[in-house]
């Protein structure tokens, strides 16, 4: 299904969809005051921007860099040119640990190489520890947002699922009471695991450590307990040094939650004595992008999930309906890197309004890069008005891209075809809107004849 | 070839623009370190006590299992640093020395010799950190200046007790992690 069509399922629980569009714009909100509060913030975005810059033009020589430090300080570096391969690097450590069950903090790259049902297929036992994503695993959904996986949820269902999952008392939706039980309950999954592990937010190319933020504290509570270690990062998650981290911590905690900075923030150099560290570097479509000159910015992404708080679409439509690892806006120009058949729509969810990129830390031009996908998807659709009647009838016609086409064939097709073939239960932009009337000729023509 | 060399080559292969690295600038911060930290502190519902007062609450039997690193509150302490960390799963009360804080934030950063443990500040139930109202910094920028090259296997910042929204946006404190932290600047 296309992006409209799955907002239409999240729309169709109109009290749910409005909390959920107020309480992103609240975080939005909580965002600007706190970027408000740091007179160098417009600095600190175009320092965070170039130095992402700079990495994005010697990754090769900061990977190499990263791989001799880390290896020197004791940890074991692995690569994975895709998400098959990291998932069986994951799994051969595993096995040389004769380990059958995990416990994981948030990681997207392990959403994106959807490593717990690879690892559940080999019979391991997966337990995602961050609060919001132990509720969606026992869901069997997907995070619906990168920061705040369950956002989707509201707290009776939550309660419920506890219920049903953790034996708590029936009806009880006191988050404070919800929030405890999974403490316990995860405890002794913590208490229990040999393995974790953790994605990576920042990797140091200078010093070979690599930095992990929360606030739950999950991620240290497993790897500290667990004898081995296992980080997964993506290749561009690289920064050159230590004090760059000087920059890029001051800027994800407000851009992500509005906080002046994550609670935890661990810096992991060398193993604890007698155990281990290994980390995955992976690629997976990140080298591809690189090469892609309009969409290369998108590397830059430090997953604060802004973009997504602050973009009228996202808010409105939920995370699942982007049916992407990464949802909203910047999820909208990364997929279609990935498999632009399947996320073919994704550029056209948004109205371009740009706030995505002025609240962008990282300042990926981000709306602009949405513009260029429109681009290059509509060039690969092919433009006639035959086959644009043969999209209109097969129900094809699902995103705004109609609107894109040159003027003048849609204003035939707009004529010419049935009405119900517009209006057609699929064409989910005519439901809460009439299609403007149609103009006799077109703002070019019309000039054209009147200019003298 | 291996996916590492293959990975390298491709990289090297698109022969990107290198852009210089841009020079960071010390932005300085506030002066008043001392009501900016604590400010931070409260705001990331972090509690601050002055040393009488923790005292005074140690003393009330409070807290039955107790760890100390901090000679200062060593009477109070009866439990001695494990081998394993599994064993302070019941523990109640680390006290531990921070090696300076950020005015910023409330970020507090300490290393695995003031850790004793890595998972102690995690796995205890309530966590107290000593600091020295001299070692306040203004921002991170001075605070990894500070931290500069020195090697230790672990270091961290923390900047509050553990704490989730992810129930519906409601704030509570304590989810897998320490379910308080009490600073004494001293
Ligand atoms: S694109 Fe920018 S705003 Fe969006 S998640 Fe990434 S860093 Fe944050």
């Amino acid at each position: 299904m296309s992006h409209p069509q799955e907002a239409a399922e999240f729309l169709k629980d109109p009290a749910k969809s409005k909390w959920h569009d107020d309480t992103l714009w609240f975080i939005r909100d909580k965002r600007d005051k706190m970027s408000h509060s740091v007179p160098e913030w417009e600095e600190l975005r175009e320092l965070a921007s170039t130095i992402k810059d700079n990495v994005l033009g010697n990754l090769a020589d900061y990977l190499e860099k990263f791989e001799r430090n880390a290896t020197k300080n004791g940890i074991k570096v692995h690569w994975a040119a895709n998400a098959q391969e990291h998932n069986e690097i994951v799994l051969s450590i595993l096995k040389e640990k004769e380990c059958k069950a995990i416990v994981k903090s948030k990681s997207i790259l392990t959403e994106e190489c959807h490593l717990n049902p690879f690892l559940e297929k080999n019979d391991i036992e997966v337990v995602d520890t961050d609060l919001g994503e132990r509720i969606v695993q026992f869901l069997g959904q997907p995070p619906s947002h990168i920061v705040l996986p369950a956002i989707h949820l509201k707290k009776g269902e939550i309660s419920e699922l506890f219920h049903e999952k953790l034996h708590t008392e029936k009806g009880n939706e006191d988050p404070y009471y919800l929030t405890q039980a999974a403490r316990h309950h995860l405890r002794e999954k913590f208490l229990a695991a040999k393995v974790a592990i953790t994605g990576v937010n920042f990797g140091v190319a200078e010093t070979g450590e690599f930095v992990v933020c929360t606030n739950e504290g999950n991620a240290d509570m497993g790897v500290h307990l667990a004898d081995t270690h296992i980080a997964c990062m993506g290749i561009e998650k690289i920064i050159p040094k230590r004090t760059h981290l000087g920059v890029f911590l001051r800027l994800l905690a407000r851009s992500a939650t509005g906080q002046n900075i994550t609670n935890y923030n661990s810096h992991f150099r060398s193993p604890e004595a007698g155990k281990e560290i290994h980390i995955i570097l992976v690629d997976n479509g990140r080298t591809a992008q690189l090469g892609r000159e309009n969409f290369r910015n998108s590397l830059k992404c430090i997953r604060c999930g802004a973009c997504m708080n602050t973009c009228p679409i996202y808010r409105r439509s939920g995370g699942f309906s982007y049916k992407s690892t990464v949802p909203g806006p910047i999820g909208s120009i990364l997929s279609p890197g990935l498999n632009l058949q399947k996320h073919s729509s994704l550029p056209f969810a948004s109205t371009l309004c740009g706030s995505c990129t002025d609240v962008c830390p990282v300042k990926i031009n981000i709306h602009e890069q949405l513009y260029l996908w429109r681009q290059e998807i509509t060039k690969a659709q092919g433009t006639s008005v035959k086959e644009l009647s043969m999209m209109l009838g097969n129900g094809i016609f699902k995103s705004p891209l109609a609107y894109n086409y040159s003027g003048k064939i849609m204003r035939m097709a707009l004529k010419n075809l049935p009405k119900s073939m517009i209006y057609n239960p699929l064409n989910i932009w005519g439901k809460q809107r009439d299609l403007p009337a149609v103009p006799k000729e077109s703002f070019k023509e019309w000039y054209q004849k009147n200019r003298s | 070839m291996s996916s590492r060399d293959s990975i390298l080559r491709k990289i090297r292969s698109l022969k990107l623009d290198q852009k210089p690295l841009p020079e960071i600038p010390d932005f300085k911060g506030g002066d008043n370190l001392i009501e900016g930290f604590s400010t931070a502190i409260l705001g990331n519902k972090g509690e601050l006590l002055t040393a009488d007062e923790l005292s005074t609450k140690l003393e009330s039997g409070l807290y039955p299992s107790v760890y100390s690193s901090v000679p200062e509150f060593g009477k109070f302490a009866n439990q001695a640093l494990p081998t394993d960390p599994h064993s302070f799963s019941k523990l109640d009360l680390a006290i531990l020395k921070g090696q300076f804080g950020v005015a910023e934030n409330g970020a507090i950063w300490l290393e695995d010799s003031d850790l004793g443990l890595r998972a102690i500040p995690f796995i205890t139930e309530h966590l107290v950190i000593v600091l020295d109202q001299e070692s306040l910094v203004s921002t991170m920028y001075q605070a990894y200046d500070r931290i500069g090259g020195q090697h230790s296997g672990f270091g961290l910042f923390i900047a509050g007790p553990s704490k989730t929204a992810d129930i519906e946006q409601s704030l509570v404190i304590g989810a897998h992690g320490a379910k308080s932290l009490v600073v004494v600047l001293i």
